[in-house]
């Protein structure tokens, strides 16, 4: 049952990148306990607007406001709102050479534990938390004796992504294209992951350029994304009414 | 200058071999000039302005710390360096060269049991001339380079160890170099003679305090590893680099060689540098025995207007002989860091081998990294391997660790760690948690 609690409020959100407009009054409201997937063309803005949210350096706003459980966090750095509760899988995970994901994933859950003053746990004690979580993905423990994504092959890598999700326990997680590049293995273990994971007190945004995944993940909503701005909002049936008809179904259609 | 070598020589009450040595080290020093094929811009040294000789004030022979200057024992704590009880404990026997004069040896005693003797070199010229006279300019000759033939002119003083026939030394031996004096030359030797079937660690640290004028450095470092003895040299040097706009800090040529003389025997050379305005520097190991093994571990890391141009010579001659590069540049702000390294294989040394890794590490859009690699191969039963890889710190890295909640300081700790992991683990325990902080330290504000 949904309260229509909001998680996350945007509103008339105006976004550049080298002067570029790149967002162009954007509004969305994703209450607790909602999947919201985001679909679109490519280069119409989806990626740039999963990492406005996770507060990337190289985008600068112009205009309007971003509210995460109420309050806005415009003025957040981005490990200050990964703190609070959002969550960005990257569409690239980049590689951490050096860097062992073991290590990585431990320093990662206690600076949350840290934030929230609870004790930080030792190395010891995060392996029992770590290996309940990698079942959830499917993941061998030897994953974590390699270093962050390197050598990693597409579908590892998206994997990673899903397990650091469900090990910082994010309430907002914007999954950008993680279905892509996946086999169709792979994506029922992911999604199982996702499905397990999802409760009435979080939401996620699924940014996908395939019906696919939503076979597997229900979503509540289904945007369509273009040049900045939603241009089309609907129910999971949209989905597949893009897969059969195309964009410039839609495109016409608006205009 | 010629005065100053007497006065130096008569101050210190010098033998008669070690006043010709200066002098014949004088006359080379004039006939060469100053290298100039390393990647290092700076602006010429006067050799006349420099101070040669500056010792503490007091001169008197010290038997005991409790004799030491307060004030100076003071300057020893500021800086971290335990001539104290403690470092017993920690198993290191400190020789403080302060100002170029060796004020205090500890654990002598202890030493004296195994038989390894540990002194400052001009001690060691009055009571064990044998050595010195074999074994001083003997891996670096005194016309070896520009640097290594200032140095034998004028060198004040050093340490001076050496390690008897089947024997493990019980501690890891230490000295700690300083620069106190503004403007005064450092020119210190070391040697190190390990016998047949023994083992030493060597620790080498340095700090300086903060100068506007530039203090030139020019040290010699000589290893000998007899039959099955191995010589482990680490140093952590941490020199003042200058300041943010590149004014002031260390220039520091330093001439570091090794010979693996017997068969069986090793050497190897651990580094990290991180200070200094100007490092021209290439620990090198001749090897000449057969089985014998040379190792070369370097972490370079250089930023705002710093310059390092350091690596290696590996030169086999011995049959079997192998050797093993691995060096890591770091490169920040506007800095220069060079990689250069020699490896030799003369047609005598069948079956010889080297492995060469270089991989240098960008911070910045401005800093500069480079890789010089000589490989002469005159055996066709020789195996040389290299590799190299330059990367970048990039935004992209950074922000996927700010979006796991991880901040900036600890990402770019984590990176840089995970980028010298190789060099870390051949220091002593201690030496790598210092230097991993090090690191950190001086890379503070450099990156986001």
């Amino acid at each position: 049952m949904i309260l229509n609690i909001p998680l996350l409020e945007i509103k008339n959100l105006r976004v550049s990148i080298n002067e570029n407009e790149v967002l162009k009054n954007l509004n969305l409201t994703v209450n607790k306990g909602e999947i919201h997937a985001i679909m679109g063309p490519n280069g119409s803005g989806k990626s740039t607007f999963s990492k406005v949210l996770a507060g990337h350096p190289l985008y600068s706003i112009l205009d309007g406001d971003i509210l995460f459980k109420g309050s806005s966090i415009l003025d957040l750095e981005p490990e200050e709102r990964s703190h609070l509760g959002i969550f960005l899988a990257f569409q690239y995970p980049i590689e951490i050479p050096g860097v062992s994901n073991e290590d990585f994933l431990r320093i990662a859950y206690n600076s949350k534990q840290k934030f929230y003053n609870k004790p930080e746990v030792d190395p010891i004690e995060f392996l029992t938390i770590i290996n309940d979580k990698l079942k959830l993905v499917n993941m061998s423990p030897l994953f974590l004796n390699r270093n962050v994504n390197e050598g990693f092959s597409g579908g590892e890598k998206k994997r990673n992504e899903i397990l650091q999700m469900i090990l910082l326990d994010s309430e907002l997680s914007i999954l950008d294209e993680t279905d892509s590049g996946l086999d169709i293995d792979a994506l029922k273990i992911i999604s199982n992951g996702i499905n397990k994971f999802m409760n009435p007190n979080k939401s996620i945004i699924l940014i996908t350029h395939y019906q696919r995944l939503l076979d597997y993940i229900k979503p509540t909503y289904v945007h369509v994304m273009q040049n900045g701005k939603i241009i089309k909002t609907g129910s999971a049936e949209l989905a597949k009414e893009l897969e059969t008809k195309g964009y410039e179904w839609l495109r016409n259609l608006v205009n | 200058m010629k005065k100053t070598i007497y006065l130096i020589s008569k101050k210190k009450q010098e033998t008669e071999f070690l006043l010709k040595f200066r002098l014949k080290a004088f006359k080379k020093w004039k006939q060469i000039s100053e290298p100039t094929w390393a990647y290092l811009k700076f602006p010429e040294i006067n050799y006349q302005d420099i101070i040669y000789y500056s010792a503490p004030k007091s001169q008197k022979k010290l038997t005991d710390l409790s004799e030491v200057d307060p004030e100076l024992l003071k300057t020893f704590e500021k800086l971290g360096i335990p001539l104290t009880e403690q470092k017993r404990l920690a198993n290191v026997a400190v020789d403080a060269v302060f100002d170029s004069i060796s004020i205090g040896t500890t654990f002598k005693e202890e030493l004296n049991k195994h038989g390894v003797i540990f002194s400052s070199i001009s001690e060691a010229s009055k009571e064990y001339p044998e050595f010195i006279e074999k074994y001083l300019g003997s891996v670096v000759p005194i016309g070896d380079n520009y640097f290594s033939a200032l140095n034998s002119a004028v060198f004040t003083d050093g340490s001076f160890c050496y390690i008897p026939e089947d024997t493990i030394c019980p501690l890891d031996l230490s000295t700690y170099f300083r620069i106190n004096d503004e403007k005064s030359g450092q020119f210190e030797r070391t040697l190190i003679i390990a016998e047949k079937n023994s083992q030493v660690n060597y620790l080498e640290g340095c700090t300086a305090p903060q100068y506007d004028t530039n203090q030139l450095h020019a040290a010699i470092v000589e290893l000998i590893a007899l039959e099955n003895a191995k010589i482990k040299y680490s140093t952590v040097q941490n020199w003042y680099s200058g300041n943010e706009s590149g004014k002031g800090g260390v220039y520091n040529f330093v001439t570091k060689r090794g010979v693996c003389a017997g068969n069986n025997s090793k050497i190897s050379w651990t580094q990290v540098e991180t200070g200094s305005s100007i490092t021209w520097k290439y620990p090198s190991c001749l090897l000449i025995g057969n089985n014998s093994q040379g190792e070369f571990y370097s972490v370079a890391l250089t930023n705002n207007y710093q310059q390092a141009d350091t690596g290696t010579k590996m030169i086999h001659i011995g049959i079997n002989s192998r050797s093993r590069i691995i060096s890591k540049g770091i490169s920040a702000g506007k800095s220069k860091n060079s990689y250069r390294g020699f490896v030799n294989v003369i047609n005598k040394a069948i079956g010889a081998r080297n492995y060469s890794q270089c991989d240098s590490l960008l911070i910045g859009e401005l800093s500069n990294a480079n890789t010089f690699p000589y490989i002469s191969v005159q055996n066709s039963t020789s195996k040389i391997e290299h590799e190299a890889s330059t990367s970048k710190i990039g935004e992209e890295q950074i922000f996927y660790f700010l979006q796991r909640g991880i901040c900036l300081e600890k990402a770019v700790e984590l990176m840089i760690s995970g980028f010298c992991k190789e060099i870390f683990t051949e220091l002593p325990l201690e030496f790598a948690a210092e230097a991993d902080k090090l690191l950190t330290l001086k890379l503070e504000g450099s990156v986001g």
